[in-house]
């Protein structure tokens, strides 16, 4: 799992992706004819084929926090990047891009219980304002500092949303035997802040068919919501959430290829939550998607949890859809 | 020196009503090609051999929307933008062409309810006074659909501020003229935006049209530097220069416009303040994800009071803002965006 570890513990929050882009750019630059960068940041790697246009892509931003003030005692106030929640932060630790490390606190004159961002602040042991911006600005950017952690069932970390979905195109591209469509994997920007990056590529690759491969929360846990998506019991095919209703093309495309990777896989609808999906089946003249899911516990936590033969299958199955082509189930 | 912020202040043009400062824009505008397209939006293209550039400002200010007349002769009416209830209530409007004042008032206090008393007003407990004694006076004077915008005249105010109505975004329109003067290396387009008070409207379909490669949003922007807010939570302050936003709910600033930006200021001694919390949206939130993406930044000056009849503005601010803006744009080419 050590490509899933680099590319989750690199600090790249939402419009700040250059790190990650880096990352992945070497780990991929064989693998196709021309990759570039666009102007919001998006990395768009071009593997040429005949057939349909096939848009491949996963989300490079994690969530994050934004420094938007410094107090005469060198504390750090700021907002979030994304869907940070306070009561996952308090006491967590952060990093920001230059390495400086800080810890989440609040004023504890408050009730712990009714806490929000505003009331919260990092506290990067700088004894002054001065002592503070020798290391950060107003406007940069952390996110949680975090450890990698796997034992052969199961691996923890932040940013698993989305370096998951990431490293699983990633090794898929590497495994897969032949590409079946004129491919386009593209590592989307600014998904975590409204799916930004995906809406402006999508954009420019007009795509025919598009899949996305993210992480989607499970209700496996104790006493947790009535989700029906469990940890081990393979990647899930997603038939809706709040953001999109997959297309009757892109469906049986993408049942077909989970039947044919044989792998274990999950059927998930869900009222909740959205991907970048949502933002490319609307663009242009719209495009049938749909979306892979990585069955994921903790989201937006610094532990975020994911099974490790989800992950494999998800790689299996993420080939078997570059392998398939497109077009017949277009034509339909 | 203010002469083009004054006027433009004190025209009414709330969205979708903007006219009124459309044409004073467009006799004013010095551009190679200048034309209105089918939204309203004011598109003023001084053409350059370099990288497309959409430098823009929105000519729609908040307003009220006329929704109903009763029978006794009072207008109820909706707003046009985001407007608390907490200013309006006793304020003086002007509505429709014709110009007719009003004002806006509530239940009295004493034929409150408690609850009434202690819960902030609802638009639907307000009305319009025009003095009409019932609905077919007032009928001779207003229309459903009319809208009204504050009464609130662009005067000096303490001291180098002013304090009017509208400052924002006319204060972006009025740099915008003042821009178009001088000479460039890109290729410019000077765009008045309408109805981004409503969701950025103008703004998405402008962009769409252009595609412009970078994108420079000026605005009046909100400042809390007053009495019971926290440092920490004081937007931008009053005299302390012009305003870029490193991320608002609706745009992140490109990282190396942002940085390209801060250097021009400091290389040229502007006072320039970033922006403090990552509230509320401009254009660039429209513009940034248009067509294949465009590379965006949003300059501002500090308002307070913003969105009322008497927002409060630094006329050395607005300096600071015009300086910087005009450098921005003349140096976009070696910026490496």
């Amino acid at each position: 799992m050590e490509l899933l570890k680099k590319l989750a513990l690199c600090t790249s929050p939402s419009g700040r992706e250059d790190g990650i882009r880096e990352i992945i750019k070497e780990e991929v630059k064989e693998c196709f004819d021309e990759i570039y960068t666009d102007a919001l940041g998006n990395l768009i790697c071009h593997k040429k084929g005949n057939g349909k246009k096939l848009m491949l892509c996963a989300h490079m931003d994690e969530i994050g926090f934004v420094v938007t003030y410094i107090d005469n005692s060198g504390f750090l106030r700021f907002g979030n990047v994304g869907g940070i929640l306070a009561y996952n932060s308090i006491n967590s630790r952060v990093v920001f891009e230059n390495g400086t490390v800080g810890t989440i606190s609040y004023e504890n004159k408050e009730n712990p219980s009714n806490i929000n961002l505003s009331k919260m602040y990092i506290d990067i042991g700088a004894t002054s304002r001065e002592d503070a911006e020798k290391k950060v600005k107003i406007g940069d950017m952390a996110v949680y500092h975090s450890q990698f952690y796997e034992n052969g069932n199961r691996a923890i970390s932040k940013a698993l949303d989305d370096r998951a979905g990431c490293a699983i195109l990633i090794e898929a591209v590497k495994k897969a035997e032949k590409s079946a469509n004129d491919l386009f994997v593209v590592f989307t920007s600014q998904e975590e802040v409204g799916l930004r990056g995906a809406k402006v590529a999508s954009n420019s690759v007009e795509p025919d068919m598009a899949v996305s491969v993210d992480v989607s929360n499970v209700g496996d846990t104790p006493a947790s919501l009535e989700l029906n998506l469990k940890l081990g019991e393979g990647p899930a095919v997603k038939m809706k959430d709040s953001s999109y209703i997959i297309h009757p093309s892109a469906r049986r495309y993408m049942l077909d290829c989970a039947k044919n990777a044989n792998i274990k896989f999950q059927l998930e609808a869900s009222s909740y939550g959205g991907t970048d999906t949502g933002a490319i089946h609307l663009s242009g003249n719209g495009v049938p998607a749909g979306t892979i899911s990585i069955p994921t516990r903790y989201i937006h936590s610094a532990n975020e949890v994911i099974d490790i033969a989800d992950y494999k299958a998800s790689v299996e199955l993420v080939k078997t859809v570059i392998e398939t082509s497109a077009e017949e189930y277009l034509q339909a | 020196m203010f002469m083009f912020l004054k006027e433009l202040a004190n025209l009414g043009a709330p969205s979708g009503f903007e006219d009124s400062v459309r044409n004073f824009l467009k006799e004013h505008a010095v551009a190679d090609e200048i034309y209105t397209d089918s939204i309203g939006n004011l598109i003023c293209h001084k053409k350059g051999a370099g990288k497309k550039v959409m430098v823009a400002a929105h000519m729609d200010e908040v307003g009220l929307l006329i929704t109903g007349i009763t029978d006794s002769g009072y207008l109820k009416f909706n707003a046009l933008g985001g407007i608390e209830t907490a200013v309006l209530c006793s304020k003086k409007v002007y509505i429709g062409e014709k110009k007719i004042p009003g004002i806006i008032s509530a239940k009295a206090v004493h034929l409150q309810t408690s609850d009434e008393m202690s819960t902030p007003l609802k638009f639907k407990n307000m009305y319009i006074d025009i003095g009409a004694s019932n609905r077919s006076e007032a009928e001779k004077k207003v229309s459903l659909g009319d809208a009204a915008v504050f009464d609130g005249e662009y005067t000096p105010f303490g001291n180098n501020l002013v304090k009017s109505k509208a400052l924002d975004d006319r204060v972006g329109c009025a740099i915008l003229l003042e821009l178009m003067k001088e000479t460039y290396d890109s290729d410019m387009y000077f765009v008045f935006t309408v109805q981004e008070e409503i969701g950025t409207r103008g703004a998405k379909v402008a962009s769409y049209n252009i595609k412009p490669d970078i994108a420079l949003v000026i605005e009046g922007t909100t400042c809390s530097d007053v009495y019971g807010s926290m440092e920490h939570n004081q937007v931008t302050r009053l005299g302390d220069g012009a305003v870029l936003t490193a991320m608002d709910r609706a745009a992140i600033s490109n990282r190396e416009y942002f940085n390209f930006i801060v250097e021009i200021a400091k290389e040229n001694n502007i006072k320039l303040q970033i922006k403090k919390t990552i509230m509320g949206g401009t254009d660039a939130g429209a513009i940034v994800t248009s067509g294949t993406g465009v590379k965006t930044a949003v300059l501002a000056a500090p308002c307070r009071y913003i969105h009322s009849p008497v927002s409060v503005m630094n006329l050395s601010d607005y300096e600071s803002l015009k300086e910087l803006s005009k450098l921005v744009c003349k140096n976009i080419e070696r910026s490496g965006l």
